[in-house]
């Protein structure tokens, strides 16, 4: 009467991982569970507040609303692939924590994957613009107004570090 | 809130995908995985516990298509809600279809959902629902015996409810481009944004050689089990599209439905709300009345 | 070689200069946590245990039911499946009623529940049987499958149905009355009756909830080895867990630790304790000899944490023509859900801050607290606050229309002056304390308020958007906060020999930046870079003694106490430089961790802090080459003990600050509104806040702590209620039903402040925690009422429910505002709905 286990091969931040996971493991707990990737956070598992989002092959996604089997073979950055190379804070992490973006950090794993992948499709947001692009995302703690400032600095920060 | 054990099926066709939907309609029925949006919190919830799913995300290549023909616009079951909202010939073709697009709850969501699931689901504040009524739309419908078509008018069978059959996947969505001059709005008022609507619709206005209106129709959300088609032509009708009588509209469109209270908003309201956003989508879609083909 | 004479026991140095201001208190550092929580290296409970066995619970489906039978047969054969406990398995005290926590002589009604229910379920969602499985999804299986049959018994829900008491939620307490208070000062009845004018409000207030992001969460682990008890929970006190724990699983207390991870919110849903599952946790854990892990889900929380808000108002006020309150009497029912374990603090806070920052001729308070079948009401940031902020501005607002004064003139009218602090209430705080206010310029925050959002200026605001068909309002409110509530915190500083700084205090985090604020108070005292100062809190293995975060209280207690034992640690190193030095202490001064002589320059006498720390632990043994300074041949010969009495070694001290009472932060809110003249729509276009919490560490994090009260204070006005059903079901358990704010909800919010140091602590600071809360509602209906010209008197209001009372209005149910010429802001009475839905069937 035990399920049976599906092999799951993800790429995840850049690295191949492979979990062994009954199809109805949600991929939010086989990232934070099966794979170590605790940076993923879980506020509701019914896809409104956010916090789990990770982006999958480059678009953001609720991993709460996703079982592991439907994405095998497929890419997913979480939280912890937004870090920079050397493992300290990436340029979208920084501008929140220059801007007092984030108060209990719950939810800022789903804003910042949110946030890498606006960016990287609108370089160059409006105040309104940044707002909007958060505007699925739920923050209990800091009532949004730093996170916006965030999203324009780390706009501005990925704006100084280009090539 | 993890959801039960299911039998898990990942088709890499839709002959296998409809023959595993017979099979498991045999043994306590299936439920088909597309997006997941509405149906993985349900699961979550166990709100329902289906003996298996049937997840078709590997059929992209036979099911992920946006085509627009010279009176259709075809949409197949894997296309996202954001391929569809981002789509330029979909656009082109079809605005409304952008339009009701961008409110379905958030870009997140968007990024997985799909169109034809939005529609499938059959979520009385489905905005897709009626988009597909108030464009003459249809569902193809495949199954181990074949495919059959139904007509918007014949798709919504109540709140969650559709006519598709358990042995049945739903392939593709097309819905008839209006012919001649047409505009398009959809509206609605929601308690943040992203959410359900409290009350909304689609509206299309066509002009005829006169320059006049020939036609307006409106399919409205959450005033009922299903979406509601109402034709307001002969509010409308005859009048130009700047200074029509919408507020005739409004009444025509009021005593059409008939919405229920829940916490969020009272029957009334609702009601009222279906006199204000008629004004609001009529005036908009005919501001924006386009000769088709010039884009 | 001199021994200087070293006090009996270390003392409090309050003469030791603190350093200038040329460190990093009161600026806005950047958060040390965000290192962590920004990379997503955050230690939430749910990240820990991943190995432990998974717990879930069958919890009630019904809101008032006698358990006839629990059937577990089904369960049994689930895959991963460990165990199922019900009450009958409970034994010793954990078998007994969970604690009443707050006891108080008008709450003579008590009840509280059991860990698992005890027979009779109280409301949905009471924990009825526990099931440890290997992990979630299993163990919900099995919970399932478990076949309770039930005798329905009648559910009583709202406070109407408590008060009419046609049935009673605990059958020996027939009127559901769990307490009743009155309070007093002066006779309000009578000061009504001699009044020139009196109004008469009807005041509502609906169900929120704390609703932290994270759940949540208890991970247990028994060391058998040991014979100790490891507990982490999401808690928002975990020293006063641990003495919880211990007494119910009798344990001694020193072989239980209760370690509080990252937290993701709390917002006083976890300061309640020990909640079912913090006893249940850990005990299974023990019986079984596993780890047992149990992570609240999102449903669970709504059906089974806690609640708050939901109070009902009768008001009475008594005035003269310029709107002072001659007397004030209001009594409320405050619905305090199936148990009280936390007590009555929340409608007492009601009571008593309701007064805000006016003096009043008389008032006089009476509450009942009543039971209902439904989730217990413990506090919610604000905690019964904003309640009292509510019907206190609703008072205020419908003074000033009535006698047609400007609504900030009348406040300003009642308003006590600066020269009037310290200002006794003449009623008993919630710490068990006078309520007198300490400090405070309530007339300048006032002014300051209308300064930032444009009183005076508002006319022309209103006009302009008239002429584009808008209609729009703006709205008023002041607060008192009493914060920084005893009894006492405590931390302790250390100075390691590599010379960081560790400091630990008892109280906990949720986001609030102890990590960095406390981390700012110990450098600048100690004269060390930020960056070498850590801080612990919440972990009863690093200090034990301490009561908990809530109330607004951690920076005036643990703070306090943090700049307390660090200034015991700076006077011990300097006693002991000023000997190694051969120079008096008054003569040193600490920077970036090196002592230095004054007068001389880089190359002057000095020794660095580390040093210092050597040399205070005498050492026999030196474990590295800095330690070989501090070993007995090598240090100064002397005569006498290497430890001095009264002395202990190690650059170290604990400190304790225990107030004689709290301290009183306040603020004013401004809002301007627009409500949409068809679909009755509401947006808040600007909101405004003044706010003083005395001393400020960190302006950064102040003003995110008000950010983020302003947005639970706007989702309270206008989104978020808890909707319960007749039969006592939790309508919308749910985030797509309960609604808070998104981005698109929460105006930019624009912020000025007033500094009032507090003389009640050595840091001079108040606290800010709840500050940007307290008068959401009341500001929210302030604006909306002068926007629509007819009195609020519910929140939270819908665009439907605006739509209603509307109508209502049109059809003279609901009067009109008597606006005046005199009033600036005053606007001419809005039309009658022209909409040509009106009437239509």
């Amino acid at each position: 009467m035990t399920e049976p286990s599906y092999e799951v091969s993800l790429s995840v931040n850049g690295v191949p991982l492979t979990a062994n996971v009954p199809a109805r493991r949600l991929l939010s707990d086989t990232l934070r569970h099966e794979l170590g990737q605790t940076g993923t956070h879980v506020g509701c598992e019914h896809g409104v507040c956010g916090a789990c989002t990770v982006l999958l092959d480059g678009q953001p996604v609720r991993s709460c609303l996703l079982f592991a089997v439907t994405v095998d073979g497929q890419a997913v950055t979480t939280m912890e692939g937004c870090r920079a190379p050397d493992g300290a804070l990436g340029p979208v992490q920084r501008a929140f924590m220059e801007c007092h973006g984030l108060q209990c950090g719950f939810c800022t794993p789903g804003f910042v994957t949110t946030v890498t992948a606006f960016l990287r499709d609108n370089p160059a947001p409006t105040e309104d613009e940044a707002r909007e692009a958060i505007g699925g995302n739920l923050c209990r703690c800091t009532g949004y107004q730093n996170i916006v400032a965030s999203v324009l600095r780390a706009a501005e920060i990925l704006r100084e570090e280009s090539p | 809130m993890k959801p039960p054990v299911f039998d898990y099926h990942r088709p890499v066709s839709v002959a296998e995908a409809v023959a595993m939907l017979a099979a498991a309609a045999e043994r306590g029925g299936a439920k088909v995985l597309a997006g997941g949006q509405s149906l993985v919190p349900i699961l979550n919830m166990r709100l329902a516990a289906p003996a298996a799913l049937v997840d078709i995300n590997r059929l992209a290549e036979e099911l992920a298509f946006i085509e627009v023909g010279p009176d259709r616009v075809r949409v197949g079951a894997l296309t996202r809600h954001a391929q569809t909202e981002a789509s330029p010939i979909a656009f082109a073709a079809l605005p409304l279809l952008r339009q009701a697009t961008r409110q379905v709850a958030h870009p997140t969501i968007r990024n997985r959902g799909t169109t034809l699931g939005s529609i499938v689901h059959a979520d009385p504040a489905g905005e897709l629902p009626a988009v597909l009524l108030v464009l003459d739309g249809e569902v193809e419908l495949a199954s181990a015996t074949g495919t059959r078509v139904v007509p918007a008018a014949e798709f919504f069978l109540g709140p969650l409810e559709s006519a598709v059959r358990p042995d049945e996947l739903a392939v593709a969505a097309s819905f008839a481009i209006p012919p001649g001059r047409t505009g398009t709005a959809f509206v609605e008022v929601s308690r943040r944004a992203g959410d359900y609507a409290l009350c909304g619709l689609g509206l299309v206005v066509r002009l005829g050689e006169d320059d006049r209106i020939c036609s307006a129709r409106a399919a409205y959300i959450s005033v009922a089990g299903t979406p509601v088609l109402v034709d307001l032509t002969d509010a409308v009708g005859g009048q130009p599209p700047d200074g029509a009588d919408w507020a005739s509209a409004a009444v025509l469109a009021q005593a059409a439905v008939d919405p229920e209270a829940d916490i969020h908003a009272t029957a009334d309201y609702r009601r009222h709300l279906v006199g204000v956003l008629t004004g609001r989508a009529g005036r908009a879609a005919a501001a924006a009345t386009v000769l088709v083909g010039q884009s | 070689m001199t021994t200087l004479d070293a006090p009996a026991r270390p003392t409090p140095p309050e003469s030791v200069p603190v350093s200038p201001a040329a460190g990093p208190f009161g600026s806005a550092v950047l958060r040390k946590e965000d290192l962590r929580l920004a990379a997503g290296d955050g230690r939430y409970l749910d990240d820990l245990g991943q190995n432990a066995l998974a717990a879930a619970f069958l919890r009630s489906p019904h809101a008032h039911a006698r358990i006839v039978d629990i059937d577990i047969t089904g369960a049994l054969d689930v895959p991963g499946l460990v165990a199922i406990y019900t009450y009958d398995d409970l034994d010793g005290r954990v078998a007994q009623a969970l604690p009443l926590l707050i006891p108080h002589p008008a709450l003579h009604a008590p009840r509280t529940g059991y860990p698992l229910a005890n027979q009779v379920v109280h409301h949905v969602g009471e924990a009825v049987a526990m099931v440890v499985a290997a992990d979630r999804y299993a163990a919900e299986d099995a919970v399932e499958r478990i076949r309770v049959s039930w005798e329905s018994l009648p559910a009583v829900v709202g406070l109407n149905a408590a008060r009419a008491a046609e049935h009673a939620v605990h059958p020996d307490v027939p009127d559901n009355v769990a307490a009743h208070l009155v309070q007093s000062v002066g006779d309000a009845p009578a000061a009504i009756d001699a009044a020139p004018y009196t109004v008469d409000l009807e005041l509502y207030v609906e169900r929120s909830a704390s609703m932290p992001l994270e759940g949540k969460g208890v991970y247990a682990r028994w060391d058998s080895d040991d014979r100790s008890l490891r507990v982490y929970s999401s808690t928002q006190t975990s020293t006063s867990l641990r003495f919880a724990l211990a007494a119910k699983l009798a344990i001694p207390v020193d072989r239980v630790e209760v370690i509080t991870p990252d937290v993701g919110g709390g917002f006083g849903v976890k300061i309640m304790h020990p909640w079912p599952e913090e006893v249940l946790v850990p005990w299974a854990a023990i019986r079984l000899r596993r780890e047992v892990k149990w992570v609240e889900d999102r449903r669970e929380h709504f059906i089974s944490a806690a609640h708050e808000r939901a109070q009902q108002h009768t008001v009475r006020v008594g005035f003269d023509g310029d709107g002072r309150v001659l007397g004030l009497d209001v009594r409320f029912l405050h619905d305090n859900g199936a148990y009280t374990p936390y007590g009555i603090i929340v409608p007492i806070i009601s009571s008593t801050q309701l007064l805000g920052p006016y003096k009043l001729g008389a008032y006089r308070v009476e509450f009942h607290s009543l039971y209902t079948n439904t989730v217990i009401v413990t506090p919610y940031r604000g905690a019964g606050r904003a309640h009292g902020c509510f019907v206190m501005e609703r008072v205020m607002d419908a003074v000033a229309d009535h006698v047609g004064l400007d609504r900030a003139v009348v406040r300003a009218n009642n308003m006590i002056q600066p020269d009037e602090m310290p200002f006794d209430q003449g009623l008993i705080f919630q710490d068990g304390r006078p309520l007198i206010y300490d400090t405070g310029d309530f007339p300048l925050s006032l002014r300051k308020a209308l300064d930032l959002v444009d009183w005076k200026g508002f006319a022309a605001v209103r006009d302009e958007a008239q002429a584009q068909g808008r209609r729009v309002g703006i709205g008023l409110a002041t607060y008192v906060e009493g914060t920084g509530v005893g009894p006492y915190e405590g931390a302790h500083v250390r100075v390691e020999t590599t010379g960081d700084v560790v400091v630990s205090t008892g109280l906990t985090t949720q986001g609030q930046g102890h990590q960095t604020v406390f981390a700012q108070i110990a450098a600048q005292e100690l004269g060390v870079g930020l960056e070498r100062v850590s801080v612990t809190t919440g972990d009863t293995r690093r200090f034990a003694y301490g009561v908990g975060t809530f109330a607004s209280r951690a920076a005036v207690m643990s703070g306090n106490a943090v700049a307390i034992a660090a200034r015991m640690v700076r006077a011990k190193a300097l006693r002991l430089a000023a000997t190694a030095l051969a120079a008096a202490e008054s003569e040193l001064s600490i920077a970036d961790g090196v002592i230095r002589v004054r007068g001389f320059d880089q190359d002057g006498p000095h020794i660095a802090l580390a040093t210092v720390a050597v040399l205070a632990n005498p050492l026999r043994y030196a474990f590295d080459e800095e330690a070989q300074r501090a070993t007995q041949f090598a240090t100064a010969a002397s005569d006498g003990p290497p430890v001095p009495e009264g002395d202990e070694p190690g650059l170290e001290a604990t400190g304790w600050y225990s107030p004689i009472r709290s301290t009183f932060a306040n603020g004013v809110h401004a809002a301007v509104v627009e409500t949409d003249p068809e679909t009755a729509e509401i947006t808040v276009l600007r909101y405004c806040v003044v706010h003083d919490c005395g001393t400020v560490i960190n302006p950064m994090i102040v003003e995110g702590q008000v950010h983020g009260g302003v947005a639970q204070g706007i989702g309270g006005a206008l989104y978020e209620r808890i909707v319960y059903d007749e039969s006592g079901q939790l309508v919308n358990a749910s985030f797509m039903d309960f609604l808070m704010p998104y981005a698109s909800e929460v105006p930019r919010v624009e912020t000025d402040h007033v500094t009032s140091p507090s003389p009640l602590n050595p840091l001079g600071v108040k606290g800010v925690g709840e500050a940007g809360i307290i008068p959401g509602h009341a500001v929210i209906a302030s604006a909306v009422e002068d926007a629509e010209g007819f009195r609020i008197d519910r929140m939270p209001i819908s665009p439907s429910e605006l739509f209603e009372l509307r109508r209502r209005h049109a059809r003279g149910e609901v009067p009109s505002l008597r606006r005046t010429q005199s009033d600036p802001q005053s606007d001419p009475q809005p039309d009658p709905q022209s909409d040509p839905q009106e009437g239509t069937p």
